[in-house]
């Protein structure tokens, strides 16, 4: 197989407009002869749904929540980024793709990045059209803020409530298509295989979560906006329901998963409080403006404290280590995320971490209070200390707020074209779904950006150029194909439900998940990984003989639900392993122990890495095989990191 | 379990819960004990170690709605000895922790009772009557592509903020839980409010306003008379404000009728 990522001719800014010249139109009266199926109503889905039910195509959307307004995008908190430059402060096009390319540690498409840097400022004009209600100014007009770092305000938001206004929008246009007939809503509803016939995608076999019903649903082309696979980890900022299924067995039925082991941890989360622990909690990142990142000094001041013997007040100037503002004295607490991530870890593994659990560092407001009063820091993050004090019952204007890295977004995915087709034709990934566009770290902001871009703007020029060039027939639901899939589903379920084992699904998920979180998290190296490879492998073969799963198939069936998922978790956590094991640097989110410089800090190897890992299925428990798509850079001068 | 107070004690409470098959069959509460619940749990997660000790004994999980758990997402909805998400003020049931229970407590847990809102199983109910009258009208008519520039359109500040607090609503459906008649007023009127505020709204804000209280009326949810049991129990603080803008929108929607009998 030769990866073809089908980058149009020409200047980096003229690919797109040239490419949708070029691209096969389909005649409006004849767009009503194609159904196209969308899986997942997020950021992603919702807008491509919409847009293509707008244009004319019959749309299917499902998703397992029970409305699609409840997808995983609506807990965004910070903002979307676009390069509006209305704050007239140097931002362009071309700055947003700069930065967006040299943030994702160089490791994605010039040309796609581009693009998504141009569509962005469509973004806004239609979420505002929509009635979405972004924070203005006393004038009127749309207030701005810089974000993770960023040299240039160009961040938009609602409160810290942005990717629920954005997808409350999306999910308005969905309706009004619904109330035009146009898009189908399917809730509850999970697939859980792909169809295809001759080669190519034509349809899903799904679960009606309520009534148990396995069913068929044909279509000239499938999207897949089904999210990201963070709770691979079990414990992350994602939702309960957040899962890599569709995707995975898309992968299965032979669309390439790339750079599986991207992951982006968040280093300002709620820690862990006890075993009982089902998901963790996210606080902006903007609490590092203005708090200070400590642990004790020495192990043995951290023992007492954790002991309860001193409280954390009581640990004078002299014992504390502001450990990011003595390594990196230029950036000091505002590393980017994959560094004050790894530090915070690294302190608590010298066994100098704070809580009951020894896992957490302190955020501390003390001085900041000190400087600029309480009112102005309780104006700039009241709802942050206040959903702390709910979750912790600690008062962090009087203490210092506990916090510890979270997985939070995975930047791998489905391998996509520059028309975000999958290797399997007539499949498209739209969203965190794709690995399209974040390389080896995404930037804050940037993860709305995108979802919206690929649903509103790109794929629905992109996917007409493939229908174009297909016949109307439909396939009906009784093709061979289909009652082949359909059976498969019906038998994994039947062996799911049948074992009778003596553990629980998510004994399986929590064991996996801390086998990742502990060899395939923050930092990564060969024996670590080998070890994750087999201990990966034990829990399959247990969780396939020991499951237990009450209930049966035919019925609302929580357990059921999530068995099928975790089975598919353990399956991609091997495929991480690999493509961790594969990529022998440390670029973005990936840290190999091994490629640091002398400093401890990541070392890239442009010379043998700069390419997207490219996985195809080979079967369970068989050796998956690497195809590589290889990075050129035109544009973008590539440098080292450094916040020395 | 120890939790991250260590002076925090494990507490040991009885739980009665609502158990129903499906949509077609009887349901009753069941009671549980639940012993070392740590106070530093979450709602959810105590009602997670529950259903872990049910799977072992090979008794049925109890089936709940529960999805982002950060309370944003809107999807879980248990009735809490009484009151929509429990004890709390603005709190959802998965950001309600255990330390405001004691130890001993007997803790009632309900599905949100509604004629709209049909049982599911257990503690699930159906609210796709939401996304129905959301489809009747609560979207501003633009295609993608087309728009104009968006500062294009100034919007007051003011006007800005109070349209968003309205479009805070997550739709999880307590208001109508809360309700003795099962009003789904507050939530209708928070989306009518949203898009009757704003400039891009103000062209459909007549045909919108009819369409979705026709559509809430056949959904069989039932008259508001104004108790405010909605606002006081909503989880995001949505304001009877706008059930008194969804009036007069609607009083003036019907003075003046366009198009809908």
């Amino acid at each position: 197989m030769i990866l073809d990522s089908k980058i149009p001719e020409g200047p980096v800014a003229e690919k797109w407009d040239k490419h949708k010249f070029n691209v096969k139109l389909v005649n409006p009266a004849n767009k009503r002869k194609y159904d196209i199926i969308v899986v997942g109503t997020g950021l992603a889905g919702a807008s491509a749904a919409a847009t293509l039910g707008e244009l004319g195509y019959n749309v299917k959307a499902f998703c397992f929540q029970d409305s699609p307004r409840r997808a995983h995008s609506i807990a965004a908190q910070g903002g979307i980024n676009a390069a509006k430059n209305y704050q007239n402060d140097g931002d362009s096009v071309y700055r947003l793709f700069y930065d967006t390319v040299k943030g994702g540690d160089y490791r994605s498409r010039e040309a796609n990045v581009y693009r998504l840097a141009q569509v962005s400022v469509n973004i806004i004009d239609q979420c505002v059209a929509q009635g979405v209600p972004f924070a203005r100014d006393y004038g009127g007009l749309l207030a701005n803020r810089s974000f993770g770092g960023a040299q240039v305000s160009r961040t938009f938001y609602a409160r810290g409530q942005t990717g629920q206004q954005l997808l409350l929008g999306a999910y308005s246009a969905l309706n009004r298509q619904v109330a035009y007939g146009k898009v189908k809503v399917f809730p509850r509803t999970e697939m859980l295989d792909l169809v295809m016939v001759d080669g190519k995608a034509r349809g899903i076999v799904t679960r009606n979560l309520i009534t148990g019903k396995i069913e068929s649903h044909s279509a000239h082309a499938v999207i897949l906006a089904t999210g990201g696979y963070g709770n691979v980890f079990f414990l992350s900022t994602n939702a309960m329901g957040s899962n890599t299924t569709a995707a995975w067995r898309a992968y299965k039925k032979g669309a390439l998963f790339a750079n599986p082991c991207f992951t982006q941890i968040h280093p300002t989360c709620i820690p862990v409080s006890g075993e009982y622990q089902s998901k963790l909690t996210l606080m902006s990142e903007s609490l590092r403006n203005d708090g200070r990142v400590w642990v004790p000094k020495t192990v043995e001041i951290a023992e007492r404290l954790r002991k309860g013997e001193i409280s954390v007040n009581d640990i004078g100037e002299a014992d504390r280590d502001y450990f990011l503002e003595r390594k990196y004295p230029a950036f000091g607490n505002l590393v980017p995320r994959d560094v004050a991530s790894r530090n915070a870890k690294l302190a608590c593994d010298e066994g100098r971490g704070v809580g009951s659990t020894g896992l957490a560092v302190y955020l501390d407001f003390a001085d900041a209070i000190k400087r600029d009063g309480q009112a102005a820091i309780a104006a700039k993050y009241g709802n942050l200390f206040e959903m702390y004090a709910k979750i912790t019952d600690e008062n962090p204007y009087e203490r210092p707020m506990r916090i510890y890295p979270a997985v939070h977004y995975t930047m791998g995915g489905l391998w996509v074209d520059y028309n975000l087709m999958t290797t399997i034709p007539g499949l498209y990934a739209a969203g965190e779904c794709n690995f399209s566009d974040h390389g080896a770290n995404r930037l804050g902001a940037s993860a709305l950006m995108q979802g919206l871009a690929d649903g509103y703007f790109v794929i629905p020029y992109t996917i007409g150029d493939y229908l174009a060039k297909m016949p109307y027939d439909k396939v009906p639901t009784d093709h061979p194909a289909f009652r082949e899939a359909e059976q498969a589903v019906i038998d994994k379920n039947n062996q799911l439900l049948s074992i009778q084992g003596t553990r629980t699904v998510d004994s399986f998920h929590k064991e996996l998940g801390l086998i990742m979180w502990e060899h395939c998290g923050m930092a990564r190296n060969e024996e670590g990984l080998r070890f994750a490879k087999q201990e990966i492998r034990r829990i399959r073969e247990a969780f396939w003989s020991d499951v237990k799963v009450t209930g049966v198939g035919e019925e609302l069936n929580q357990t059921l639900e999530r068995a099928n998922r975790v089975a598919d978790f353990i399956e991609l956590a091997e495929l991480m392993v690999d493509d961790a094991q594969n990529r022998n640097e440390s670029c973005g989110g990936h840290f190999r122990e091994e490629s640091q410089t002398p400093e401890n800090e990541a070392l890239r190897d442009d010379e043998n890495y700069a390419y997207v890992a490219a996985w195809e299925f080979t079967g369970v428990g068989n050796e998956p095989r690497l195809h590589k798509e290889d990075l050129e850079f035109e544009n973008v001068k590539l440098t080292q990191r450094s916040y020395k | 379990m120890a939790g991250s107070n260590p002076n925090a004690k494990p507490m040991n409470l009885t739980l009665k819960v609502w158990r129903q098959k499906n949509r077609d069959t009887a349901g009753q509460l069941v009671s549980y004990p639940v012993k070392n619940v740590s106070p530093d749990m979450s709602f959810l997660e105590m009602l997670d170690v529950l259903n872990d000790d049910l799977e072992i004994r090979n008794e049925e999980p109890i089936a709940f709605d529960h999805d982002c758990r950060e309370g944003i997402c809107g999807a879980c909805s248990l009735f809490i000895n009484g009151r929509a998400h429990g004890p709390e003020r603005g709190t959802t049931t998965c950001q309600l922790h255990m330390r405001h229970f004691k130890d001993g407590d007997t803790i009632t847990i309900e599905p949100w009772r509604a004629a709209a809102f049909p049982v599911h199983k257990d503690l699930v109910v159906d609210r796709s009557a939401f996304d129905r009258i959301q489809q009747a009208g609560g979207y501003i008519s633009v295609n993608t592509g087309g728009v104009p520039d968006a500062n294009e359109i100034p919007i007051p500040k003011t006007v800005a903020d109070k349209a968003f607090d309205a479009a805070t609503c997550i739709q999880c459906g307590a208001c109508v839980a809360a309700c003795k008649n099962a009003s789904a007023m507050l939530f209708v009127s928070a989306k009518v409010s949203q898009l009757a505020l704003l400039p891009q709204g103000k062209t459909e804000r007549k045909t919108r306003v009819e369409n979705m209280v026709a559509q809430m009326d056949i959904e069989g949810f039932g008259a508001c008379t104004n108790t405010g049991a909605c606002a006081a129990e909503c989880p995001v603080g949505i304001s009877l404000e706008n059930i008194n803008k969804l009036r007069r929108e609607f009083i003036v929607a019907k003075a003046t009728s366009e198009n809908v009998a």
